[in-house]
């Protein structure tokens, strides 16, 4: 189905993606919000621009972005994948639980804040390019791979992983990041972590058409937790 | 734990002569305050121990038993208090925050207790609850600016959404891990029985009460724990809560030690880590930002959910109000500097915020000034403690009342203070399996509809002698209010006359 979003509006938009039960294509998206919130099946297709809050509490829905996206994509994800074609806004995959976001450009800051995971549900963001500060704050769960493919430099912003207390991210870089906060260790990735990002980094390149020689190529720094309970002996009971 | 040199503040008193040993208060203080001598045959306690939560008193079968605050006293200081002393003394050991819980026990003034009510006399017939129709339903949500009618002449009823309540009380968010299960239950149950709403708080919602929906506030914190489409569609409405009156500018942190079984799997995070909110929504900076997140959650249950937002009393909270009333959301929840919490650093708690009274009058003012008060309704909490301040505050601009502190107490809460410590031996906030069973739901429910049974007749009482039959006369009444030993800019606020005038 085929729909185009121009002088519809965001309400209007997104109540014709409510009761879509086939896969949509959307044309000349130009910032329309809270498209595909809570969709759990389909497959969304969107050409052009979407506004923010794209795809907040996913549920199991595919959106294939042919653009870039905006603020708060993917807010409180619980399954499926979203794939965008260019780059992302701020505040990316915020409090995300489970499925895949999968980005071939930047990402801005604040990317992956508070991801978590829960049995078998394990939240995924893969960014081609770099990201802004803040990458993955209080990162409860779940894995942030910043591959830095256009960068010399190392590919995050300042203050990566503050207050994080579960979860991973991997940095696709010669040098290690600076500026880790005290709660965040940081090391090479060894042989069990490049297995455990494989079938991301393989789906990632498969996704865009990049060759995974490549993406390989550079080293990735491995930035975990150094405690699960980072603020235990903070307290004082009175 | 306490310093080396702090005496006790309570002391546990037995009455030898009553006391059979038969080792109840033992088993019964999950802080291991009494202890039997096996070799002297008799009872002891270790005062160290002792949160003053009457558990002991309540359960020992012959009345031995009683707690009394020590008259052990440093000397005499009115700057340099005991309590200050031994704050000091406690953060010099430990180096740490000091951590408490429930609301601001301190000496600030309460406005509640300076108004007082009006009452009918000769003329404007006050009327009696028990023979005549009283209306005490009220409906939370966004009004329309005016009424339109059609061609006919007919009013065209497409109303925005609404919450319908019994009674102008809900109980207010408390999360499944902060209290237990046994005490959701009750609440859940009762909020059904009694036609009003309970919040799940910010840890989800248990698998069992989601069939208490119709009656259900889901929360969305910052943490977004257990937030998914289902949660978010099986609740009446949605609650987002931007700050807490307990704790303003602060997050919640539960640590991971509570994060066990059903916890774990409603907040769906593993077992044993810490769930930790904080403090700001990092998505969230503007009221724009904040009308995004409103929105973002009525396109995910198709417009048909209200939308509350729940912030902290704090300095300017009349502007907060404005924006938030632009933003989009039905429904602003105000929360006091007097309302409870699980845990909250104690300087935090007894430091930050101000009033329900003055931050209530003042939103209501600020925004019926700014001709937008028929937008949102305005739900205010944080220490309400009865009927009279139920009444108080709807006569100050409330549409309705949240209260938490006042539930927790009809459950058997005694105020201890000492929720954070996770031994609650009244099982309301604990998870610890002996000590939750102790809170019987089918009790608990019963208890908590008693008392908003009573309050509900308490209030038509109070009403009906102010010779008004309906909530929607007494909201933002002011004329039924005065002020007594309250200076002028306090009356300003109030937008209340004094006493005699």
């Amino acid at each position: 189905m085929n729909v185009s979003a121009r002088r519809l509006g965001s309400r209007i938009l997104n109540d014709e993606i409510r009761r879509a039960e086939e896969d949509i294509i959307i044309e000349d998206c130009f910032g329309e919000r809270y498209i595909g919130s809570c969709a759990s099946s389909i497959t969304i297709t969107i050409n052009g621009t979407p506004g923010n809050a794209m795809g907040a509490y996913l549920d199991g829905a595919t959106i294939i972005v042919n653009g870039n996206v905006q603020d708060a994509v993917g807010d409180t994800m619980n399954d499926g994948k979203i794939i965008i074609h260019g780059n992302a806004g701020d505040a990316l995959g915020y409090a995300m639980r489970g499925g895949k976001i999968y980005v071939k450009g930047d990402a801005g800051y604040r990317t992956g804040i508070h991801m978590k995971e829960y049995k078998d549900k394990r939240p995924v963001i893969v960014v081609g390019g770099s990201t802004g500060s803040f990458l993955g704050e209080y990162l409860a769960g779940g894995m942030i791979i910043v591959l830095g493919m256009e960068s010399e430099a190392c590919p995050v912003g300042d203050f990566t992983g503050t207050g994080m207390h579960g979860g991973l991210i991997f940095i696709r870089s010669s040098t290690p990041p600076a500026n880790l906060p005290k709660q965040v260790t940081v090391s090479l990735a060894d042989d069990l972590d490049m297995g455990s990002m494989n079938e991301y980094l393989m789906e990632y390149a498969d996704t865009f058409g990049l060759s995974i020689d490549e993406i390989l190529r550079k080293p990735f720094y491995r930035l975990a937790p150094n405690a699960k309970n980072p603020y235990k002996q903070l307290y004082t009971i009175y | 734990m306490a310093a080396f040199d702090i005496y006790p503040e309570y002391e546990i008193v037995r009455n030898n002569e009553r006391c059979t040993n038969c080792r109840v208060c033992e088993k019964q203080c999950a802080n291991g305050a009494h202890i039997f001598l096996t070799d002297k045959n008799r009872m002891a306690a270790d005062d160290d121990k002792c949160v003053n939560c009457h558990r002991c008193v309540a359960m020992c079968p012959v009345r031995a038993l009683k707690i009394v605050k020590t008259n052990h006293t440093f000397r005499e200081n009115l700057y340099w208090t005991g309590k200050s002393i031994k704050e000091i003394k406690r953060q010099a050991e430990s180096g740490g925050v000091l951590l408490s819980s429930m609301g601001n026990p301190e000496t600030y003034p309460v406005y509640f207790d300076k108004i007082l009510l009006n009452a009918s006399q000769v003329t404007n017939p006050s009327i009696d609850p028990l023979r005549e129709p009283m209306e005490t339903r009220v409906y939370l949500g966004s009004k329309p600016d005016k009424v339109v009618r059609d061609e006919k002449g007919r009013i065209k009823i497409d109303l925005p959404l609404h919450i319908k309540l019994s009674m102008p009380v809900m109980l207010s968010a408390m999360s499944y891990g902060s209290i237990s299960y046994n005490a959701h239950e009750s609440l859940a149950r009762a909020a059904a029985e009694a036609g009003i709403m309970y919040n799940t708080g910010e840890g989800g919602l248990h698998e069992d009460l989601y069939r208490y929906g119709k009656n259900t506030i889901v929360q969305v914190a910052s943490g977004r724990f257990g937030v998914h489409s289902r949660y978010l569609s099986n609740g009446a409405a949605i609650e987002i809560k931007m700050g807490q009156g307990a704790k303003p500018g602060i997050g919640g942190h539960l640590p991971g030690s509570k994060i066990v079984g059903d916890i774990s799997k409603t907040r769906m995070i593993p077992e044993g880590s810490d769930a930790i909110s904080p403090a700001p929504h990092h998505d969230i900076y503007s009221i724009e930002d904040l009308s995004q997140l409103v929105y973002s959650l009525k396109e995910a249950t198709g417009y048909t959910k209200p939308i509350i937002v729940k912030i902290a009393a704090v300095h300017n909270v009349a502007a907060i109000a404005s924006g938030i009333a632009r933003s989009g959301a039905d429904i602003i929840a105000i929360d006091g500097f007097r309302g409870g919490t699980g845990a909250a650093p104690a300087r935090i708690r007894d430091h930050v915020g101000i009033p329900i009274e003055l931050a209530l009058a003042s939103v209501d003012k600020r925004l019926r000034d700014e001709g937008i008060r028929n937008r949102v309704s305005i739900v205010a909490g944080g220490g309400i403690r009865s009927s009279a301040d139920v009444v108080k505050a709807i006569a100050l601009g409330a549409d309705c009342v949240y209260i938490g502190t006042a539930a927790l107490i009809a459950l058997g809460c005694h105020m201890c203070r000492s929720c954070h410590t996770g031994k609650c031996n009244w099982g309301i906030a604990t998870q610890r399996e002996d000590l939750v069973k102790r809170l019987n739901p089918d009790w608990g429910y019963k208890r908590l509809v008693n008392l908003l049974n009573a309050w509900k007749h308490e209030i038509m009482e109070m009403m009906g002698g102010m010779g008004i039959n309906a909530i929607e006369s007494l909201r933002g009444n002011r004329l039924m209010l005065r002020g007594v030993g309250l200076n002028e800019k306090e009356l300003e606020i109030l937008g209340i006359k004094h006493a005699g005038e």
